[in-house]
C-alpha cells in the first residue's frame, strides 16, 4: 500500500457506495430495499457489532494498574497534588475521563516538531500546533449536533431541545447572499464546520509527510464517507430538495417498525441515507470504534494508586524464582570468608557437594 | 561495533518521508549497525530457561526459527489478546491522527519513519488485522493486513528493540494508546522465538543468579561497598559501615546495581551510605541484601514473566529478613515496576508494616500496600522536618537541572519530590523548558535495555532532545550538571553529554545531598564525593 | 481485573441514548400530515408552481417573491404556463390556502419547522 493507492482505492469504494443507491433507486426503484431492508441491516450491524465488540474488549481482563499519570501524584500533604491528571480514586478518574471525552484534554497537549540545523548544531523546538485538536473537537461536535438535529425527522411529537437546537444552529438566518434563495431554508452553523473541519483532517492527510506515509485506506474511506454525507445532506438541503414530509414518514417508520417507502422522494435523499448506512455498518469493524474504546482504555480510566490500592491480576500464576536458599548454596563459602551472614554453616556447603 | 558518526553527521535528520514512494508495507527494515544490539547468546537464555536459545546474529540471513514459528507467534498473539485488554484495544482503536508521530525521541533523533510510535505499533497492527480481524482477511493490504514472514519478523526485532518504552506517546495520544505496552507484548513475542538481545538477556541471567544486573558475587559486592567507606573516610574523616543481609533490621534498602559499579552512580551509592550514617544515631535501622541487590528489573524488558521472577527476590528477601518494610533507591523502571506491578506480580506483603519514617514519624500512607518508599520522599520527608543538617553552598560550583526519568514521571507522577530536595541541597536550580520536563520528559534515549555500546548511534540519536533541552539551560543559565533519579540515566547521561553538550556532567539526587549533609565531627571538607575541590577550597592541599 | 459491570452499564447508556428515538416513538401514533385544501383551492386546481416543487421548495419562492418586491419593486410573477399572479402571501397565497391549522401548520409541526413569515406578516383569522 502507498498514498495513491490507498487514496484513490478509498475514494473510489466511497463512489461506488454513491452510485449503488443512485442506480438501485433512481433507475430500478428499487425503495423498499433501499429505504427499508438496509437501513435495518446497517442499525442490526452497528448495534450488535458494537455489543459483540465491545464485550470481547471486556472478556480480557486488565492485569496491570498502568495509568499514564500526568501530574505529580498524591504524596505528603505539603506536596500540592495534580487531582485530575494523576488521580488518587474514582472521582478524579471521572473527572479525568470526563475532560478526555468531553474536550480531547490529551489531543490538547498537541506540539509540533521544529528540527533546525545551524551550523551543524541541531536545534529542536516544540511549537504551537492546535489545528488537530480544534479540528477534531468542532468536527465531532458538530455531528452531534447535526444527528441531534435529525431527531426532527426521528421523532414525533418532536421534543423541544431539538428545536432549540437547530434554532441555535441556524441563529444567523443566513442565505448564502448574493444567490438569492440559495441558504434556504436557513443556513446551520454545524453544517459548515462539520464539512470545513473533515476537509482539514482529510487535507492534513494529504499534505504532511508524516500523515501521508502512516494514512491507510482505512483512514481515508471513512473521511470520505462522512464528506459524502454532509455533501448529499446540504445538497438536500439547499439545492435539489426532497420532501422533508416524506422523508420524515419514512425515517419514522422505521423507527415505529411500520416502515413504509412512500413514493416520491429524490434519489439524493437515498444516496444520503445509503452511505450512512454503509457507515454505520462499518462502524463496528474499523477505527471507528474508538467511540466506545476511548472509555475502555487502561492509561487513563485507572487511578494510580498501586501503592495503597492493591490491584488483582485474574491470572496471575506462580513462576520460578532463584531462592535464597539456592543462592546461598552456591555463594556459601565466599560469603562465610567475606562475613556476610548465612542460614547454614559451613559443614552445610560440603553435605550439598557431598550429595552431588 | 560500528562508528559512531560525528554529532554533525547525525544532526543530519530529514523527518519528511518523500511523496513518491512505496508504502511502508513493502518495505523491509534494513539493520543498521550502530543502531541494533548484539542477539543473545544461548547461555543466557538457557540460564533462565527462556525457549530456542542459539548462537545467532541480528544481520545473519538465517535467524534459526523453529519449524513452526508462525504457528507460535499466533499462537503467542492470541493469548495475549487474551490476557491483556490493553493490547486488544490498542489493536482496534488507532485512528492514526498522527499526534504521537513526532513525539518519540526516536523519531526526533532519527527521522525513520517507522520510529514514529504510530507506526511502531501498526507494524504489529498489520499482522493482527491480517491474522485476527475479518477486514484485514478479506481485503488483505486494503484492509491494512499484512502476512507475517521472516521479514516483517525482522521488522518487529529491529524496531522493538528501538523503543525505551518511556510512554511519551500515550501522553498525547487522545485514547491513550501506550506504545510502550505494545513493545512490551511484542518483546514478548520475539522472546517466544529466542529473539531477545543480550544486553536484556544476560543482565537477566545475571540477576537471577546472583541477585544483581551486573552480576556481582555476594562477597564482591560487599568489597564495593567497602571500598566505598573507605573513601568516604577519606573525604569526611568519618568510617560510615554498612550492614549486609542482617535479619531483624526495620527497612531492607534496595538499589540499582549499576550504582555500585559504575561511575557517576557509585557517587549516589556513597551518598545513600552516608544518609544511613547520619541517621543511624537517630535512629535508622537499616540493612543492604546481596540477595535482593538489583531494583531495577530486566526482566521487564523481556516479558512480563520474567519480570515478576526478578522481581519475587525483593519480598522474598524482605521475608527472609524479618524487616518491616522497604527504602528503593533512586531508579527510573525500578520504579515502575515497583509502583504499577510488584504488588499484584508478587503481593500481598502482609507480612511487611505499613513504612513510617523512623526518624520523623511520618506515616508513608501512599505506600500502605506495596511497603516500598522511595528514598527520594524518604529524604524529601527529613529535609522536611528539619531533621538534617544541610550546607548548600557546598553545592555552589554546580549549576543543575534535572531530568525527569520516563518511568518515574509517567508511570507514578513523581515531580515535586525531587525538586524539593534538590532545591534544599543546592542554591543554583534551572529548569529545562516545560514541553521537555514533568510529565513531557524526554527519554534519556537508552533505557528499556538499550543501553549497550553497540548500539552507540541509536542512543545518540534517542537522547537528541533530551541534550537538546540541556544545551538551552547550559546556554542560557550555564548549567553544568544534569541530575537524575535513575540508575540507567546515571550510567547513559555522560555519553550523551559528550557527544551533544560536552560542558555537562551527570549526578544523582542523592549524591548532592551527601556533598551538601553536615555531620558532626566530620574534618574540614575540601572536596566533594568525586574528589573535586569545593567551592573556595581549590587551594587546599588535599586536593 | 474485568470491570464487566462497568462495561455493561456503559453499553446500555450508550447505546441507550443511540436507541431511544426507537423508544420515544414506541406507542405513539406518528402519522404522516395530510394538508387539507380549501374549497377556493381546489377549485383552482393549480398552484403558482407544480404541486412536487410547492411541497419540496415554496419557501424558496417565497424568499424570491419577498426579494423582488421589497428591492426590485416587481409585483407580479409568471408561471411557467404563463399565467401571472399578483406576489404576495397574504393576498395570494392565502387567498387559497386560508385554512392556516390545516394546511401550513399541519407540516410545518411534523417536520418541526418554525417559519418567520409571521415576524412580520399578521396571521389571518381562519374562517371557521
Amino acid at each position: 500500500m502507498n498514498f495513491f493507492l490507498s487514496i484513490i482505492f478509498s475514494f473510489i469504494a466511497v463512489m461506488v457506495v454513491v452510485l449503488i443507491p443512485w442506480i438501485g433507486v433512481g433507475a430500478l426503484d428499487l425503495r423498499v430495499l433501499f429505504g427499508i431492508v438496509i437501513p435495518y441491516a446497517a442499525m442490526a450491524t452497528f448495534f450488535v457489532g458494537i455489543i459483540i465488540r465491545v464485550i470481547d474488549w471486556g472478556r480480557s481482563p486488565v492485569p496491570f494498574r498502568i495509568p499514564t499519570t500526568a501530574g505529580q501524584e498524591w504524596s505528603f500533604p505539603w506536596i500540592k497534588r495534580n487531582r485530575i491528571d494523576n488521580p488518587k480514586g474514582l472521582g478524579g478518574v471521572i473527572v479525568r475521563m470526563l475532560f478526555e471525552v468531553l474536550t480531547f484534554r490529551s489531543l490538547f497537549r498537541n506540539t509540533r516538531l521544529e528540527y533546525r540545523r545551524t551550523q551543524g548544531v541541531p536545534k529542536v523546538d516544540y511549537e504551537w500546533e492546535k489545528w488537530l485538536w480544534l479540528a477534531a473537537i468542532l468536527f465531532h461536535y458538530s455531528f452531534l449536533v447535526i444527528f441531534l438535529r435529525h431527531f426532527r425527522f426521528f421523532t414525533e411529537p418532536v421534543p423541544g431541545f431539538v428545536t432549540l437546537l437547530q434554532n441555535l444552529d441556524g441563529f444567523m438566518q443566513m442565505g448564502a447572499a448574493p444567490f438569492n434563495g440559495f441558504g434556504l431554508p436557513g443556513v446551520y452553523l454545524t453544517d459548515m464546520l462539520l464539512m470545513a473541519a473533515v476537509t482539514w483532517l482529510l487535507l492534513r492527510r494529504v499534505l504532511y509527510s508524516q500523515m501521508r506515509y502512516i494514512s491507510l485506506p482505512a483512514d481515508y474511506f471513512p473521511l470520505f464517507l462522512i464528506l459524502g454525507l454532509g455533501f448529499t445532506g446540504m445538497l438536500m438541503r439547499y439545492l435539489f430538495r426532497v420532501d422533508v414530509t416524506k422523508v420524515k414518514e419514512l425515517a419514522i417508520g422505521l423507527f415505529k417498525f411500520s416502515p413504509t417507502a412512500p413514493e416520491g422522494i429524490g434519489v439524493i435523499f437515498y444516496i444520503h441515507l445509503f452511505i450512512l448506512c454503509v457507515l454505520i455498518a462499518y462502524f463496528p469493524f474499523s477505527k471507528l470504534m474508538h467511540l466506545a474504546g476511548v472509555f475502555l482504555s487502561p492509561t487513563r480510566n485507572l487511578a494510580n494508586n498501586n501503592r495503597f490500592v492493591r490491584h488483582v491480576n485474574p491470572w496471575n500464576y506462580p513462576v520460578a524464582t532463584h531462592t535464597y536458599e539456592e543462592y546461598e548454596d552456591e555463594f556459601r563459602d565466599h560469603m562465610i570468608e567475606a562475613g556476610l551472614p548465612v542460614e547454614k554453616g559451613a559443614d552445610a556447603t560440603a553435605e550439598t557437594e557431598e550429595k552431588e | 561495533m560500528a562508528d559512531t558518526p560525528k554529532p554533525e553527521e547525525t544532526a543530519k535528520i530529514d523527518h519528511r518521508a518523500p511523496l513518491f514512494e512505496e508504502g511502508w508495507m513493502n518495505k523491509p527494515a534494513e539493520l543498521k549497525p550502530g543502531i541494533y544490539c548484539y542477539g543473545s547468546k544461548p547461555k543466557n537464555l538457557e540460564y533462565v530457561g527462556m525457549p530456542y536459545p542459539k548462537e545467532w546474529n541480528p544481520t545473519d540471513e538465517d535467524w534459526q526459527l523453529p519449524e513452526n514459528w508462525k504457528e507460535i507467534i499466533q499462537e503467542g498473539f492470541k493469548d495475549r489478546l487474551d490476557r491483556f485488554r490493553t493490547l486488544k484495544l490498542f489493536m482496534d482503536i488507532c485512528v492514526r491522527c498522527g499526534a504521537c508521530a513526532d513525539k518519540c525521541h526516536f523519531f526526533i533523533g532519527s527521522g525513520d519513519p517507522k520510529n514514529m510510535p504510530v507506526l511502531r505499533a501498526e507494524l504489529l497492527r498489520s499482522v493482527y488485522r491480517k491474522n485476527f480481524t475479518t477486514g484485514g482477511k478479506i481485503l488483505g493490504p486494503f484492509g491494512g493486513g499484512r502476512e507475517l514472514t521472516e521479514e516483517v519478523l525482522k521488522e518487529w526485532w529491529y524496531y522493538l528493540y528501538q523503543c525505551t518504552e518511556c510512554r511519551r506517546c500515550s501522553l498525547f495520544c487522545p485514547y491513550g494508546i501506550d506504545t510502550a505496552e505494545v513493545t512490551i507484548l511484542g518483546r514478548e513475542l520475539t522472546n517466544l522465538l529466542g529473539l531477545n538481545t543480550d544486553w536484556i538477556a544476560a543482565p537477566v541471567a545475571n540477576c537471577y543468579r546472583t541477585g544483581n544486573h551486573l552480576g556481582i558475587q555476594p562477597h564482591a559486592y560487599k568489597d564495593m561497598l567497602e571500598f566505598f567507606t573507605d573513601e568516604i573516610e577519606d573525604i569526611t574523616g568519618i568510617r560510615m559501615e554498612q550492614d549486609f543481609n542482617r535479619k531483624g533490621a526495620e527497612i531492607l534498602f534496595i538499589t540499582p546495581s549499576g550504582d555500585v559499579f559504575a561511575d557517576p552512580g557509585t557517587y549516589t551509592a556513597m551518598g545513600y551510605m552516608m544518609l544511613f550514617h547520619y541517621l543511624k544515631s537517630m535512629g535508622l535501622d537499616i540493612t543492604w541484601s546481596t540477595y535482593a541487590s538489583e531494583g531495577g528489573n530486566f526482566g521487564y524488558f523481556t516479558s512480563h514473566e520474567m519480570a515478576k521472577r526478578l522481581n519475587a527476590k525483593m519480598y522474598a528477601e524482605a521475608k527472609r529478613l524479618g524487616v518491616k518494610w522497604i527504602l528503593g533507591g533512586e531508579c527510573g523502571h525500578m520504579w515502575r515496576v515497583l509502583n504499577q506491578y510488584m504488588d499484584t506480580f508478587n503481593g500481598p506483603a502482609d507480612f511487611l508494616e505499613e513504612p513510617v519514617s523512623p526518624i520523623t514519624g511520618t506515616k508513608f500512607e501512599n505506600a500502605k500496600t506495596t511497603k516500598m518508599t522511595h528514598i527520594v520522599e524518604f529524604t524529601a520527608d527529613l529535609i522536611k522536618h528539619n531533621k538534617l543538617k544541610l550546607d548548600p553552598s557546598r553545592n555552589d560550583h554546580l549549576k543543575v537541572t534535572f531530568h525527569d526519568s520516563c518511568n518515574p514521571a509517567r508511570g507514578m507522577g513523581f515531580f515535586e519530590e525531587p525538586r524539593y530536595v534538590i532545591k534544599n541541597v543546592c542554591n543554583h536550580f534551572y529548569e529545562m523548558p516545560p514541553e521537555t520536563i514533568r510529565e513531557q520528559t524526554f527519554c534519556c534515549g537508552s533505557g528499556a535495555g538499550l543501553n549497550a555500546g553497540e548500539d552507540m548511534e541509536l542512543r545518540m540519536r534517542g537522547g537528541l532532545p533530551r541534550a537538546n533541552a540541556v544545551r538551552y539551560v547550559h546556554e542560557k543559565h550555564g548549567v553544568n550538571m544534569l541530575s537524575c533519579i535513575c540508575a540507567i540515566d546515571r550510567a547513559v547521561f555522560p555519553d550523551l553529554m559528550r557527544y551533544w553538550v560536552p560542558e555537562v556532567d551527570v549526578t544523582g539526587v542523592h549524591e548532592m545531598v551527601a556533598n551538601a549533609l553536615v555531620f558532626e565531627g566530620e574534618k574540614k571538607r575540601t572536596t566533594d564525593l568525586r574528589g573535586e575541590p569545593l567551592p573556595g577550597m581549590e587551594d587546599e592541599e588535599d586536593v | 481485573m474485568y470491570d464487566g459491570g462497568k462495561i455493561i452499564i456503559g453499553l446500555i447508556i450508550g447505546l441507550g441514548l443511540l436507541l431511544s428515538p426507537f423508544f420515544y416513538n414506541a406507542g405513539k401514533a406518528a402519522k404522516a400530515p395530510d394538508p387539507e385544501l380549501t374549497q377556493k383551492a381546489k377549485e383552482a386546481k393549480v398552484c403558482v408552481a407544480p404541486t412536487t416543487y410547492m411541497r419540496e421548495s415554496h419557501f424558496t419562492l417565497l424568499d424570491e417573491w419577498r426579494h423582488t418586491v421589497v428591492r426590485d419593486g416587481e409585483r407580479y410573477y409568471t408561471s411557467d404556463d404563463g399565467k401571472k399572479y399578483y406576489k404576495g402571501l397574504q393576498t395570494t397565497c392565502l387567498d387559497c390556502h386560508s385554512n392556516y391549522s390545516k394546511f401550513c401548520e399541519l407540516c410545518h409541526n411534523y417536520v418541526d419547522v418554525d417559519p418567520y413569515c409571521w415576524d412580520c406578516h399578521i396571521l389571518p383569522e381562519e374562517k371557521k
